[in-house]
């Protein structure tokens, strides 16, 4: 076994190391060793994905003495390193970006508390990324859910303790509903991990018994994880939660919590029920439609907003909508696309939180539209930040707004089904994007004669400036090297299917030397 | 010739004040009316509150909440709609149970190769008589550890929300506690005074014999726990916190998770490597056996009797 294939494990335990050490550290010392931490897991994952990728494979950590089916276990291919990383530079940019706003918002005994929180919540993304345990991941998904509401209620009025509940209800039901359709699916198949769950899944359907309850399995599943990732019906938690906690965490809640719990789910339709058993369930006709709904509804309440934060929050039940359309569609290339806009997502709504925090602040602290009137020319990284950020959420070409709807229009053809509502919907949710992201950008780049608002240049805020611009290249690169990406996802998600099978005869040839 | 006039006559004169005023010399109205320094324009607590109160009652009025008719409906049928959803979404899963397989059959699913090597090979591959204990902390100790941070995490929240500074809590801590609790109520103290060191050393046991009878780390904080709040809540803080204050608690709670932390890191790694595991299993029933259950059983033990007298503390004044 070679040193690299260590390191997973090694970012996993890093980081719970670093959060318990935080809470006895000084605000600084605290604020220093979460950004090095950061970077560290970040070169770490680089060399994960170096790894897997060059070397075309997918190997399985054993976590322990004992091998898979009785101990835990992580799997690691490209596709797991490659959201590991992505995820690593989101939030290391969220958080340079939000931080002087976290000078002001939270209280400075209260700092390495947040830090704290933040390392376990890096985490639990990781380990929701690699594990390829169903309760492995469901005990991590709990430190994600805690550490969500910590990361809402740490800027303390009585809005964010109000949206921090709220999420707290609704979030726990997602847990609560999760936690029963594992508990189902073992008593169905009697394992936990992933793709010993699958051999077994796949015998069940074949021998048609135990119908029912696998479908009220995987339907609780699918509801629970949609809940916590705000799916349309269920979004009511979102718009309060994102728009009213500090920068920092708006940008991380919206671009790596969500993710997350798709991304399980993603694994969970892979790799513990197999994609087909998943397709002839019928769940994806439910999360096409509500993917759909999400779109327009999502798109309908942004509109009639007038607080650019909470327009920014709604505008992700619209993005969360596309993600779900992607797997109703139910081939591989939506499934892809769905993927691929993750990650769009992620940039740009972090991008776009921390940009409106650099509006807001030169407009008197008012998130109103018409007092942002003008605010890109008294802070021009803010205003081009926004503009980029937003013309991607539209879909200009050269943005990854832009490839993602590509993606997901070339892959709704191959559905004849569901050809024609996709590309409809896909179309009106573009013009309703368009009609509140251009009005936005359009607002504040009017030129307005006003001595009140103080202008801040790109000197005063050096770092948040340097952010911005890291942002902004960072998601060009995104859109315009599109094909590299999509190509590592396309690698990733086949891996994931084709190597269930030589795991599951390995690990059936050493329970029978036992 | 011209008239002149005498330079008084011309002072005296209309023309001579008014160009005089134009010019700036003069304010004419300087010592003639009498003026009061302008002051802030205040308004009054009771008109502001009267202001509010007729806006209020303005939208009372306009939008009548109370005798609204559809509202009213809107909300029973809610009431009614969430109350059938929730008895139809019982019977579903209820529905549902009967369809999986019955407990106790021996061709269930779950009765697997994992839960057979489990009971037949656990003793002799953890060196631990408790099953459960074996399970959790050598079996799936990543899964173990992830939980035990799930308290630490809860209880990082807690303080985020209810954490005072040191000030407000000397302050706090005269004025609550005084009130609404018997002060030194004499049965209350012998109690625990009995009880406490008894609770202590049960909790340390079960603690330890977590590798050999029911019990473990989690249920022996608890006990430890409970034993800390009798004392608290018989003795008051002060006495607590001669051996129990928060630097008492950080260095107990970061030392706990870091060490387990360090042998789980050993004990993944090594394992995952196919590396030699130089921790002994030790004779089964013996208190030193277990191999790593042990040292994790003591960390997971304190750290759970942490979290339950800071949960306590923190809900009953904001600190430790």
């Amino acid at each position: 076994m070679e040193f690299v294939q260590n390191f997973p494990a090694f970012s996993i335990m890093l980081c719970l190391f670093a959060g318990i050490v935080s809470s006895v550290l000084k605000k600084n010392a605290a604020k220093w060793l979460n950004t090095i931490l950061i970077i560290v897991v970040g070169a770490m994952s680089v060399a994960v994905l170096y790894y897997t990728a060059s070397m075309n494979t997918v190997y399985v950590y054993q976590m322990g003495r004992f091998s898979a089916p009785w101990g835990n276990e992580l799997r690691i291919g490209c596709l797991e390193a490659g959201t590991a990383l992505f995820f690593c530079i989101i939030m290391l940019l969220s958080l340079l970006g939000g931080r002087t706003h976290l000078e002001e918002d939270v209280e400075s005994s209260r700092h390495n508390l947040y830090y704290v929180l933040i390392n376990l919540l890096l985490s639990s993304l990781l380990a929701l990324v690699y594990t390829n345990d169903l309760f492995t991941a469901y005990v991590f998904v709990e430190i994600n859910t805690i550490a969500a509401c910590g990361l809402i209620m740490v800027r303390q009025n009585g809005r964010t303790i109000e949206a921090a509940i709220r999420y707290m209800i609704m979030s726990l039901l997602g847990s609560g509903m999760l936690l029963l359709g594992i508990c189902m699916l073992y008593d169905l198949t009697g394992h936990l991990l992933m793709s010993n769950i699958h051999e077994q899944v796949l015998s069940i359907v074949a021998e048609g018994t135990y119908k029912v309850p696998l479908l009220v399995a995987i339907a609780i599943i699918s509801v629970g994880l949609a809940i916590k990732s705000a799916l349309f019906p269920f979004h009511a938690w979102l718009p309060d939660a994102y728009g009213y906690s500090t920068v920092s965490s708006a940008a991380i809640l919206s671009s790596l919590v969500s993710k997350g719990y798709i991304f399980l789910l993603i694994k969970i339709i892979y790799r513990v029920l197999g994609f087909e058993v998943f397709h002839d369930s019928g769940i994806i006709n439910v999360f096409f439609i509500f993917g759909l709904c999400g779109m327009i509804f999502g798109s309908f309440s942004a509109i009639r907003e007038n607080d650019i934060k909470r327009m920014i929050s709604f505008s992700s039940v619209a993005q969360i909508g596309y993600i779900y359309m992607g797997f109703g569609l139910g081939t591989k290339e939506a499934m892809i696309a769905s993927i691929y806009h993750i990650f769009a997502h992620a940039v740009c709504k972090s991008l776009l939180f921390i940009a409106s925090s650099g509006l807001t602040d030169v407009s008197n602290r008012s998130r109103h539209f018409v007092d942002l009137t003008g605010a890109a020319y008294r802070n021009k990284i803010a205003g081009v930040g926004f503009t980029v950020g937003a013309l991607s959420m539209v879909g200009i070409p050269l943005f990854p707004g832009f490839i993602s709807k590509l993606l997901f229009a070339q892959a709704s053809i191959l559905n004849h089904g569901k050809m024609l509502p996709a590309l409809i919907v896909l179309a009106i949710s573009t013009i309703l994007n368009a009609i509140y992201f251009l009005k936005t950008v359009i607002r504040i780049y009017i030129p307005v004669e006003n001595g009140r608002n103080l202008t801040i240049t790109f000197r005063q805020q050096r770092l948040f400036g340097v952010t911005l611009l890291l942002f902004i290249v960072f998601s060009l690169a995104l859109g315009s090297c599109s094909q590299p990406i999509v190509d590592l996802i396309r690698q990733g998600l086949e891996s994931e299917i084709i190597s269930s099978i030589p795991n599951t005869i390995y690990q059936l040839a050493q329970s029978l030397m036992i | 010739m011209s008239k002149l006039k005498q330079t008084q006559d011309y002072e005296k004169t209309a023309s001579f004040k008014f160009f005089r005023w134009i010019s700036g010399e003069k304010d004419p109205y300087i010592g003639t009316i009498e003026m009061q320094e302008q002051s802030e324009h205040q308004v009054e607590d009771d008109t502001i509150t009267e202001r509010m109160w007729e806006k209020q009652m303005i939208i009372d009025e306009i939008y009548d909440v109370d005798h609204n008719r559809i509202l009213t409906k809107f909300h029973k049928l809610y009431k009614i709609a969430a109350v059938l959803f929730c008895v139809a979404l019982t019977f579903f899963l209820l529905l549902t149970v009967s369809y999986l397989p019955r407990t106790g059959n021996a061709a269930n699913p779950d009765n697997n190769e994992v839960a057979q090597r489990y009971i037949e090979s656990g003793l002799q591959e953890t060196g631990a008589v408790n099953i459960v204990s074996g399970m959790i902390l050598t079996y799936r100790a990543f899964d173990t550890f992830g939980e035990t941070n799930v308290l630490f995490i809860a209880t990082v929240c807690v303080m985020i929300l209810l954490m005072v500074d040191e000030k407000t809590l000397e302050e706090r801590s005269e004025a609550r506690l005084n009130s609404g609790r018997i002060k030194d109520d004499i049965i209350l103290q012998m109690t625990a005074k009995f009880l406490v060191p008894f609770i202590l050393i049960f909790g340390i046991y079960v603690i330890l014999n977590g590798q050999n009878s029911p019990g473990g780390g989690f249920s022996g904080g608890a006990i430890l726990g409970a034993g800390l709040i009798l004392y608290a809540n018989a003795f008051g803080i002060k006495p607590t916190q001669r051996f129990f204050n928060e630097k008492v608690y950080r260095i107990a709670k970061v030392s706990a998770l870091c060490m387990y932390g360090c042998i789980g890191l050993y004990y993944y790694t090594m394992g995952a490597n196919h590396l030699a595991d130089h921790i002994p299993n030790g004779i089964p029933g013996h208190i030193l056996s277990g191999g790593i259950i042990l040292p994790i059983d003591i960390c997971v033990g304190l750290e759970v009797a942490c979290t339950m007298y800071a949960f306590y503390a923190l809900f009953k004044r904001g600190g430790l």
